[in-house]
């Protein structure tokens, strides 16, 4: 869970009671959270041993995984939600990883930087790639990898059969509704099979 | 029964004691056994509600030996006394931790090297071939023993994890926690194979007498040496190994540019040398008997074996929380066996955690101390010992 995204924004789009996936689940903040406040159970999935300690420590159930690997571990629809929280964008493989959050949750909800934010496209007019709170880092050091926008996602939503039952733009905690591609630092996406 | 207490800066003191068990115990093989002593050690106290008791179950060469060290005995620390102790992340001064040794083992229970009780004949080959869940249900008789309903945990690595897997599918309503190291659900082949190797040279050697060799007053030492030597080497890793001997000599000759004594019999390698050295040790205190019952049940263990492979449905009967935990270079005992645990209990919706050791230290990385892995186990037992406080304030 990263801290650009807004928890409660979130947690807001699961509904009660759920069994969930969270994948790419940092250090169980957002799961510790359902589960406390929405009476969610499930597991997280991270790579990090930091990570890994950290959700023990909550008494968050944790699995260590590369996601690069695949999902073969969760069997189909499984899950009620499978979460990935500002994860896409560090997969290599983000498209089957899109396809399997769909196999096994019933509901993916996805979460990630929307490189077409207005102040990305500002400094991409200016011939530099864009550094912000959002993207912190240099183009030559950021984990990542695969920089999209809100309107790519949608297509290629679209393009794996996908069903959009929400999505919106988030900006400083707020859900912006309007024109999100240009006014939201992150976009949401809440997918059907 | 006197306990020790404990202060942070004296040495944990243990004590070895032993329980008899007159009822004969009714063994998987359909075979009983009359009746046993079983050692044990424990460690910290009891709470009034019995609710933190913990058992660790103990590999191949261990014991009930599993922290502390005896009186007046410096160098006699348990196995896993970096893991369980008090300030340990097994925490004897919040948990009752019970080490118990197993059934035809060599360290103090009922084992080949024990007369049978009614005809006084030293057992030797004749001791009955014991399982993993034989030596779970001597486990829960010695609990009955002790009081003790329900464990906090079960806690185990490699053969011990097994045990703490087959407590979960044996008693499920017993168990609150397992944790599971460095195990698998059974053995492959390739495991198996390395057993048999292990087997044959203890069972070839001319001092076995067919297991009989304690009236002839011989001890199968070299078959015991080569058994020891093969499990070693898998139990460690390539890289480690390299990095711990590499091709250095164990001393090498000024008269020749290579520094080779080109004999194909001396110690010419230091990790000739080492395995030498290791197997020599072990067969002076390891029983010959022991090793081949205590492998065998290594092989035979296979919850899912009677309903067709299926670990999905076997785990169905555990209804306790998991941790697991592998290590990357462990081959033995590698991290895809552990990851077939954790996806059978996922099916089943059990609550568990899986952590994946980057380690290079091969299977014998769960006797060690990497910091990630102690911090998660102690994490773990941190959470489990709040929860404890919180139901019973």
């Amino acid at each position: 869970m990263s801290e650009h995204v807004n928890l409660k924004a979130i947690a807001r789009l699961v509904p009660e009671g759920s069994r969930v996936l969270d994948l790419g689940c940092g250090d169980g903040a957002l799961l510790d959270y359902l589960q406390t406040q929405r009476k969610c159970s499930g597991y997280g999935v991270e790579l990090d041993d930091r990570n890994i300690h950290a959700c023990v420590k909550r008494g968050v159930n944790v699995i260590q995984l590369n996601l690069d690997e695949g999902l073969t571990m969760f069997a189909d629809q499984s899950f009620d939600v499978v979460l990935q929280i500002d994860t896409l964008q560090h997969l290599r493989n983000a498209e089957v990883m899109l396809r399997e959050t769909v196999r096994v949750g019933r509901t993916g909800i996805l979460a990630f930087p929307n490189f077409a934010h207005w102040p990305n496209r500002l400094s991409i007019l200016t011939g530099r790639m864009p550094v912000t709170k959002r993207l912190p880092y240099q183009w030559y050091d950021t984990p990542n990898i695969r920089v999209g926008t809100y309107a790519d996602f949608a297509q290629l939503a679209s393009q794996n059969q996908l069903k959009i039952i929400d999505c919106f733009g988030l900006q400083e905690g707020q859900e912006i509704r309007a024109w999100p591609n240009l006014m939201a630092g992150t976009a949401v996406f809440k997918l059907q099979r | 029964m006197q306990r020790i207490r404990t202060f942070e800066f004296m040495p944990l003191i243990a004590q070895s004691q032993s329980m008899y068990f007159e009822a004969p115990l009714a063994l998987q093989s359909g075979a009983t056994l009359r009746a046993y002593h079983l050692a044990y050690e424990t460690y910290g106290t009891l709470n009034a509600d019995k609710s933190n008791a913990v058992l660790i179950c103990h590999a191949l060469n261990a014991s009930h030996h599993v922290a502390g060290v005896y009186e007046g005995q410096e160098k006699s620390e348990g196995w896993w006394d970096n893991m369980i102790g008090p300030g340990k992340p097994v925490d004897t001064q919040r948990f009752f931790v019970i080490g118990v040794n197993n059934l035809g083992s060599c360290f103090g229970s009922t084992g080949p090297m024990h007369a049978h009780p009614d005809t006084g004949e030293i057992y030797g080959a004749d001791f009955p071939v014991v399982t993993v869940e034989d030596w779970v249900d001597a486990q829960a008789k010695l609990l009955d023993a002790l009081g003790i309903q329900t464990l906090a945990a079960v806690m185990g690595g490699s053969l011990g994890g097994m045990q703490a897997l087959s407590w979960a599918l044996r008693y499920p309503d017993r168990v609150a926690h397992a944790v599971v190291v460095a195990s698998a659900p059974n053995l492959t082949a390739e495991n198996i194979a390395f057993n048999e190797v292990a087997r044959r040279a203890i069972v070839t050697d001319p001092d076995f007498h067919g297991g009989h060799f304690y009236k002839h007053g011989v001890v199968p030492q070299r078959g015991l040496r080569i058994a020891r030597m093969i499990g070693h080497i898998t139990y460690l890793s390539d890289d480690v190994m390299n990095e711990k001997f590499g091709r250095e000599l164990r001393a090498a000759v000024t008269s020749n540019a290579t520094g080779y004594r080109y004999s194909t019999q001396d110690v010419e390698f230091q990790i000739e040398s080492y395995l030498r050295h290791q197997g020599d040790k072990f067969s002076e205190y390891f029983d010959a008997n022991t090793y081949l019952l205590i492998t065998r049940a290594l092989d035979y263990f296979d919850p899912a074996r009677t309903l067709g492979g299926n670990l999905t449905a076997a785990l169905a009967q555990a209804t306790c929380k998991f941790l697991l935990v592998s290590f990357s270079t462990d081959w033995r005992f590698s991290p895809s066996r552990s990851r077939e645990i954790v996806r059978a209990l996922l099916d089943n919706k059990r609550d568990v955690s899986y952590a994946e050791i980057d380690a290079p230290h091969g299977h014998d990385a769960f006797l060690l101390n990497d910091e990630r892995y102690m911090n998660v186990v102690r994490s773990y037992f941190e959470n489990m010992s709040q929860a404890l406080a919180g139901d019973h304030p």
